[in-house]
């Protein structure tokens, strides 16, 4: 399994983000996406790499940028994490099954059965733009992030 | 990803200790309320102790003001106390008393320093001090860190171990390189 890459259509999603509710990728049609890939919650290197892009919403925002995290965790995990850390964004549950949408961008891993820690830029028009394998126990940091959000091409209609 | 540098230069914006022309400049991106740059303090004075005039040490603001609701605002008071001259006692003031960064706290460090109280206060919130803040964390980000501490060894990204010995062993071998 290798991860997609730039060019490539993202794959639809619709994974809970609460017991009750559900974010489909599409719901984002128009505006720039970052994926966030992580193994698990409350693991320490995850944490400081979400913690970071916590703190970056408003330079995603700049962007018009939507962040979403994705493990295989559970929505109550998630919810309790989200409350903990204060985070800006939603974090969406790949549990059941488990890594389904991981395996879709090519990044679950088979020998411990999470997601790998991965990163992707989609596009307004929902077409993968960079993608990034991060190492498991390496937090990417957000250089490539914004570099990649800076690479799209602006808007048609947006004044020059 | 590959090696991470600096992508601002360490340059008269930056709170420097030591001699611009050491063969080594470290940089740490840090935040008065992170328990690891707490940690990081003590071996940085070590290091800075050990190399003497071999090593210019710069610290950069990284607070992460969403899970440490004191981080920006000590950022704050280092940055004001740097407009009377007396950063590095602020900073270490800080580092020294993590636990303690109320408001409150801030302003008696800074009576402590015999800082002007009513110029601590107006430049604490001056624009130019949260710009200043603000831009160290941008460029931080662009720069490659991911956390705090991150260190720059001569403008690349350290990230191996920064216990004692093994940092003194990595900044041995690059001022010999």
């Amino acid at each position: 399994m290798s991860i997609l890459k730039a060019g490539t259509k993202a794959p639809e999603f619709s994974l809970p983000s609460t017991p009750d509710q559900k974010v489909s990728l599409s719901e984002f049609r128009g505006q720039p996406v970052i994926l966030v890939f992580y193994p698990a919650d409350w693991s320490p290197v995850c944490g400081d790499q979400l913690a970071l892009y916590n703190e970056l919403h408003e330079e995603f925002a700049a962007f018009n940028a939507e962040l979403i995290g994705i493990s295989v965790d559970g929505v109550w995990c998630h919810l309790a994490l989200a409350k903990d850390r204060k985070y800006h964004f939603p974090l969406l549950s790949d549990a059941h099954p488990q890594g389904a949408v991981s395996r879709l961008y090519g990044v679950f891993r088979e020998e411990d059965g999470v997601s790998a820690r991965a990163l992707f830029v989609i596009d307004a028009e929902g077409i993968i733009r960079w993608s990034y394998l991060s190492p498991i126990g390496v937090n990417p940091g957000a250089d490539g992030i914004l570099a990649a959000l800076e690479a799209l091409p602006k808007r048609e209609g947006v004044a020059s | 990803m590959s090696e991470s540098r600096l992508v601002i230069p360490v340059g008269e914006h930056d709170h420097s200790e030591g001699a611009a022309n050491a063969p080594l400049t470290l940089v740490e991106y840090g935040d008065y309320e992170c328990p690891y740059c707490g940690r990081a303090y003590p071996i940085v004075k070590r290091l800075q102790k050990e190399f003497g005039s071999t090593l210019r040490f710069v610290f950069r603001n990284f607070p992460l003001s969403q899970i440490h609701e004191h981080a920006r605002a000590a950022a704050q008071a280092a940055e004001a106390a740097a407009q009377q001259g007396r950063f590095w006692e602020m900073h270490d003031l800080l580092f020294e008393n993590q636990q303690n960064l109320g408001n409150g706290d801030l302003l008696a460090y800074a009576k402590s320093l015999h800082l002007d109280s009513a110029r601590f206060e107006k430049d604490f919130s001056d624009p130019a001090v949260v710009k200043h803040i603000r831009d160290d964390f941008r460029n931080g980000v662009r720069s490659g860190v991911n956390g705090t501490p991150s260190f720059y060894v001569n403008n690349v990204k350290y990230d191996e171990s920064w216990e004692f010995e093994s940092f003194k062993e990595w900044l041995l071998s690059s001022v010999a390189a």
